[in-house]
């Protein structure tokens, strides 16, 4: 995941706040812009659309806040998303389809489906989790702009 | 099949995206968690669901879906419709509940897809 610091071309930090339901989806709608105005492929922004959306419902069900950048190079896009929050005691287990520790208030919402995780590791080609509990969480993607499967038009 | 013809076989109410109406329906999903639709549906359903704050809406337009039918006679939210507008997503009511409709769907053709 080396690299980042060099040849950037699109660099932006957006915050996202802790249990705003309201105001969910839209940071996710702000990075799907960026790229729609990057002219990137329409395969690569519905995947990393539907990542970050999975990312940005993850602080909002379970952080008091964070941040989430995007950085864009010539060959490839990353998204780094830090929060403090509850964390997650064991990755491997949130990382299984299914598995969720929502509350009632967050299933009303339509969340808490266990498959948020398992949503982002599908649609990225990179996928780095780190969290320590009861602190926070540390998410980093990334989504290759320079592979034949990711330039191909939605299937 | 198009939207349009289950709009008019059911009677049902748009309150967006009357432009997108002509899309062709390629299958179903019914659940109001929306990273299973995320993981789950394809390209070209038509969503039942009873959730209606805008991130229906989001879900929709990432998996370019035909359009959503809120079951129950449930209302959109005032931003759905907005947002819905926007993305050019149908957003159609039917008084039915999710089971009933779900079936008589399935009744004229709309069927989903096997897990893999």
């Amino acid at each position: 995941m080396d690299g980042t610091e060099n040849n950037i071309l699109i660099h932006k930090t957006f915050h996202i706040e802790g249990g705003n339901f309201q105001n969910a989806g839209l940071i996710s709608d702000q990075v799907k812009k960026i790229l729609k105005e990057a002219g990137l492929p329409k395969k690569v922004i519905r995947r990393t659309s539907i990542a970050t959306f999975e990312a940005e419902m993850n602080v909002i069900c379970y952080a008091q806040r964070g941040n989430l950048s995007l950085f864009i190079t010539p060959n490839f896009l990353k998204v780094v998303v830090e929060d403090e929050g509850h964390g997650i005691p064991d990755i491997n287990l949130a990382m299984s389809d299914g598995y969720s520790t929502a509350d009632e208030k967050i299933r009303e919402w339509g969340f808490g489906a266990g498959m948020g995780l398992p949503n982002i590791r599908r649609n990225t080609d990179e996928m780095v989790l780190t969290s320590k509990f009861r602190e926070g969480t540390h998410l980093e993607f990334i989504i290759y702009l320079d592979r034949q499967e990711n330039m191909l038009p939605f299937e | 099949m198009t939207v349009a013809d289950i709009v008019k076989n059911f009677g049902l109410q748009t309150r967006a995206g009357r432009e997108r109406l002509l899309e062709e329906v390629t299958g179903g999903y019914a659940s109001d968690l929306l990273s299973d639709v995320i993981a789950h549906s394809r390209k070209g359903n038509i969503w039942i669901t009873i959730q209606t704050h805008p991130n229906i809406v989001a879900v929709a337009t990432m998996k370019e879906l035909a359009g959503i039918i809120l079951a129950g006679g449930r209302e959109p939210d005032a931003d759905t419709i907005q947002k819905a507008e926007e993305e050019e997503i149908p957003i159609l009511i039917s008084p039915l509940f999710t089971f009933e409709l779900v079936g008589k769907l399935y009744q004229i053709g709309i069927s989903g897809m096997s897990p893999c």
